[in-house]
């Protein structure tokens, strides 16, 4: 059975924040290895949601499964859910890496000690297991020569790479990514892409809110539409990119040109 | 007798007021360093009740003279049972004092941390106490060297009102060396000298972390 359950599984998902309602009976299944996609508007709840999978945002009502187990709540013998601890908290987290928009890379740390960093003090993983494994994951991202530079000196799209690096370091069961290439100038919006092209491809489970459609259209396997809160559209991307099911996302393609 | 022959023959006065100095700065540190950086924590994340408590005490402390503070913590408490001998009256005098504006100190340079390191960490599960001991406080250290350097000092030359509650440190050497003698002007260049020095090798700690904050920082 736990084979069967989706990597992630959003169920009913609602948040308010101050009585604003930002998403609505979100539902959303990424298959195991599987992309999704998750495209729309500037302030239609997509961070949110995507924040609400690893918890960062509470969801108000609804659920979230990571491979068949709920994230966040503790379900309780006699029926019904408690909210983890602290420590349930940090140890479900682990399993979901999540890369942001604006890198958020620890300063003070050296490329290679951010990439170690949560490997060594969150999992208690031994420092050279760790060191070996982040300089391969660095060569792979083509920077194993930056191992021993501070983030400061990195352009945005080395910064980036460095960030998908310290997440797959976690050897997560799911990767999130936060607009990961919004922050970036356009020349560099490609080598971070073609990063996360060659993972999809690996068969690693992506969750990816973008702007990026063309990326979208060509790695997702699943898009999810959404608008004012809500999920108006979700499934395979080239039924979306050429037909897209309602008014809302038609007009929205136009935007890109498509 | 020329007065830098007379300093040099108390020279042991001199050394034991420069130890005492030493100590009671070091000591000191070692305390009010890791009380205010707990401080700091309480100041930014805790309940609003505990962290405005704390905030009126720190406030508190850093509107009382240092002197009244010595004095009533040397003449003051042990009305109330509490007895210290000079240098421990010194000690919490000074950790206490420092405590208050190295809290502030750290406080400051913590809210102008980029947050957005402290997001990741959280979701990559790092707990409260890995948080602050990985990722928050080394970036406090870098960001508030140069300050903490300046407050370290201004302890260096403060510890020398401690002579008023008979602690035998660098000041109340040269001071009885003066009364003794009536020689002023040596004992009071070698007492200012040592007090340089000291604050000299505070100064090259702060632009040792300033260059490694350099290379984190630009």
């Amino acid at each position: 059975m736990a084979d069967a359950a989706p990597a992630v599984s959003a169920r009913l998902v609602c948040k308010q924040f101050d009585g604003i309602e930002v998403l609505r009976d979100v539902s959303l299944d990424v298959a195991k290895g599987s992309t999704a996609c998750i495209v729309g508007p500037s302030g239609s709840g997509k961070s949110t949601f995507l924040r609400c999978v690893n918890w960062l945002e509470q969801p108000t009502t609804g659920q979230i499964l990571l491979n068949g187990a709920p994230m966040g709540v503790v379900p309780s013998p006699k029926g019904g859910t408690r909210p983890m601890t602290a420590k349930e908290l940090a140890l479900a987290r682990t399993r979901v890496s999540m890369v942001f928009q604006h890198f958020a890379l620890w300063p003070h740390l050296t490329v290679l000690g951010n990439v170690i960093e949560a490997p060594v003090h969150v999992l208690g993983r031994p420092r050279d297991e760790a060191v070996e494994d982040a300089r391969r994951l660095l060569a792979r991202v083509g920077l194993e020569a930056k191992a021993d530079a501070f983030p400061h000196t990195l352009s945005g799209g080395q910064k980036q790479r460095v960030a998908i690096s310290r997440a797959l370091a976690m050897k997560p069961e799911v990767l999130l990514f936060d607009e990961p290439t919004s922050a970036l100038d356009p020349e560099m919006v490609g080598e971070v892409l073609e990063v996360m092209r060659d993972l999809a491809k690996e068969g690693m489970t992506m969750m990816v809110v973008t702007h990026e459609m063309a990326f979208a259209r060509d790695v997702a396997d699943t898009i999810a539409f959404f608008d004012a809160g809500r999920v108006i559209e979700t499934g395979d991307p080239k039924a979306f990119f050429t037909a897209p099911q309602t008014d809302r996302a038609r007009r929205f393609l136009t935007r890109y040109g498509i | 007798m020329n007065g830098f022959a007379i300093v040099w023959q108390e020279r042991a006065l001199f050394l034991e007021g420069l130890w005492n100095t030493v100590s009671l700065v070091v000591a000191a540190i070692a305390i009010s360093v890791p009380l205010s950086a707990l401080g700091a924590v309480v100041l930014v994340e805790a309940p609003r009740p505990v962290a405005r408590l704390a905030r009126a005490l720190i406030d508190l402390t850093r509107c009382v003279p240092f002197l009244l503070l010595a004095y009533v913590i040397y003449y003051g408490l042990p009305q109330l049972g509490l007895r210290f001998d000079a240098w421990w009256a010194g000690l919490v005098t000074m950790t206490l004092y420092n405590a208050a504006y190295l809290a502030e100190i750290f406080r400051s340079a913590w809210l102008a941390l980029p947050k957005e390191g402290f997001e990741a960490a959280r979701a990559y599960g790092f707990r409260p106490a890995t948080l602050y001991r990985r990722i928050v406080l080394p970036q406090i250290a870098y960001a508030s060297a140069p300050l903490v350097g300046g407050q370290i000092i201004v302890m260096i030359k403060d510890s020398a009102l401690l002579m008023i509650i008979t602690v035998r440190e660098i000041s109340f050497a040269a001071n009885s060396i003066n009364a003794n003698y009536f020689t002023p002007f040596a004992p009071f260049v070698v007492a200012i000298g040592m007090y340089w020095m000291l604050s000299l090798i505070v100064e090259a700690w702060v632009r040792r972390v300033a260059s490694g904050a350099r290379l984190r920082y630009g």
